[in-house]
């Protein structure tokens, strides 16, 4: 693989396929845990971390069971169990190794399971056969991704909560015009790659 | 007997899943690019969700409290795979244009929302309504605002052409940005409509 390929694919998952801004996965977390800055940076590191390592392992569990029996079929019950174990391992072992970083994402470790963006890459790592060096730079330019747009994100809510929007449009209409918006800004990245 | 209905009605308008509880918005985003699509993924979502609640409610004496979560996955993956193994069979073209989003019923918040709070503590058949009002719910909001998009983004409605050759469609409304920007206008117009009501 030569490293410019691998460099392409990293910066077109980050900014030109953003997952949450052009491919909408990972929407709710998203919308949810958006309202304050350190909240989202939290959300962003802990759902980087699980997306990274299950892209690697749903890529290995494909490949080396899924394939080998011939039980494709099960692929989304195998990935769902994956994730969820995945994301309930890194609970365990960051509680034991740092208390602090544990208690600082608190909650949203559990949702991540839910958090389709995990999902999805596993099954588009898969549709687009990539090989496992393109899978680990796709699974962390995803994340990145994410993480990028939720904080970019949270900031721009922090400033909204202070202005004057019009009644109807407070709350969650008005998150979604300023999500549009934000779209609008990285459909500019489309001609990049 | 109203009470039933009650359960069915619920989840059509009062507590509909888009507007009032914000569930299950990446399909709802991603795939309503046109009526059709957005009709078609509501209405897969719709037989999944029903069909994992009655299945929930009548293991919910079976299943332990502290693994619900992975057993409900179990189920509802279950149902999702048979659900895109038969849309795969008779309707190719659709299960094409949703792509991704098939799979990805499994991790709509609605689903696991509906079987944690409904399902898991009530009987088959009020499950089984609830189900199918919560379902039809999401299928009317994903076809409205598909509808919307492609009334706009391409001047047509589930394929039928609307005007003239002279309408030049805002392509941007079927592009990602457009679907942010038509949910957010239409829950500003329905809060403005409760608001005007009370």
């Amino acid at each position: 693989m030569e490293t410019t390929s691998i460099f392409v694919l990293l910066v077109s998952s980050i900014f030109v396929n953003n997952f949450v801004l052009s491919r909408f996965l990972g929407i709710c977390p998203f919308l949810g845990v958006s309202k304050q800055v350190d909240t989202a940076i939290g959300m962003g590191m802990a759902v980087t971390f699980v997306m990274t390592l299950a892209g690697v392992i749903t890529y290995l569990v494909q490949k080396f069971i899924l394939v080998q029996f011939n039980i494709e079929y099960l692929q989304i019950v195998a990935f769902i169990l994956v994730i969820a174990s995945l994301v309930q391992f890194v609970e365990i072992v960051l509680q034991k190794i740092s208390p602090t970083l544990y208690q600082a994402l608190g909650v949203f470790l559990p949702l991540i399971t839910t958090n389709c963006a995990v999902l999805g890459l596993a099954l588009l790592n898969i549709d687009d056969n990539l090989n496992l060096i393109q899978t680990i730079f796709r699974s962390m330019g995803a994340a990145i991704g994410f993480a990028l747009a939720i904080v970019l994100f949270a900031g721009i809510r922090e400033k909204i909560e202070l202005s004057d929007v019009p009644k109807p449009f407070k709350g969650f209409p008005i998150a979604l015009v300023t999500a549009s918006l934000m779209s609008i800004a990285f459909l500019g990245f489309q001609g990049l790659v | 007997m109203s009470n039933k209905i009650k359960i069915f009605t619920n989840g059509l308008y009062k507590e509909n899943a888009i507007f009032y509880q914000l569930l299950g918005m990446c399909p709802t985003l991603a795939v309503t690019t046109s009526a059709i699509n957005g009709l078609g993924m509501g209405l897969a979502t719709t037989a999944v969700l029903v069909l994992s609640n009655v299945v929930i409610a009548l293991l919910r004496n079976f299943i332990p409290n502290k693994i619900r979560i992975p057993s409900f996955i179990v189920v509802i993956a279950t149902f999702v795979t048979i659900a895109g193994m038969i849309m795969e069979g008779f309707l190719p073209v659709l299960y094409a244009n949703l792509g991704i989003f098939v799979p990805l019923i499994v991790v709509n918040c609605l689903i696991l929302g509906r079987a944690e709070s409904f399902a898991y503590n009530n009987g088959v058949f009020d499950s089984l309504l609830d189900g199918l009002g919560m379902g039809l719910g999401f299928a009317l909001a994903l076809t409205i605002l598909g509808s919307v998009r492609e009334i706009l983004g391409a001047g047509s409605i589930f394929g039928v052409s609307l005007f003239s050759a002279n309408f030049q469609p805002v392509l941007m409304m079927i592009l990602p940005p457009g679907a942010f920007l038509a949910l957010g206008i239409l829950m500003a117009i329905n809060n403005k409509y409760k608001s005007s009501r009370v």
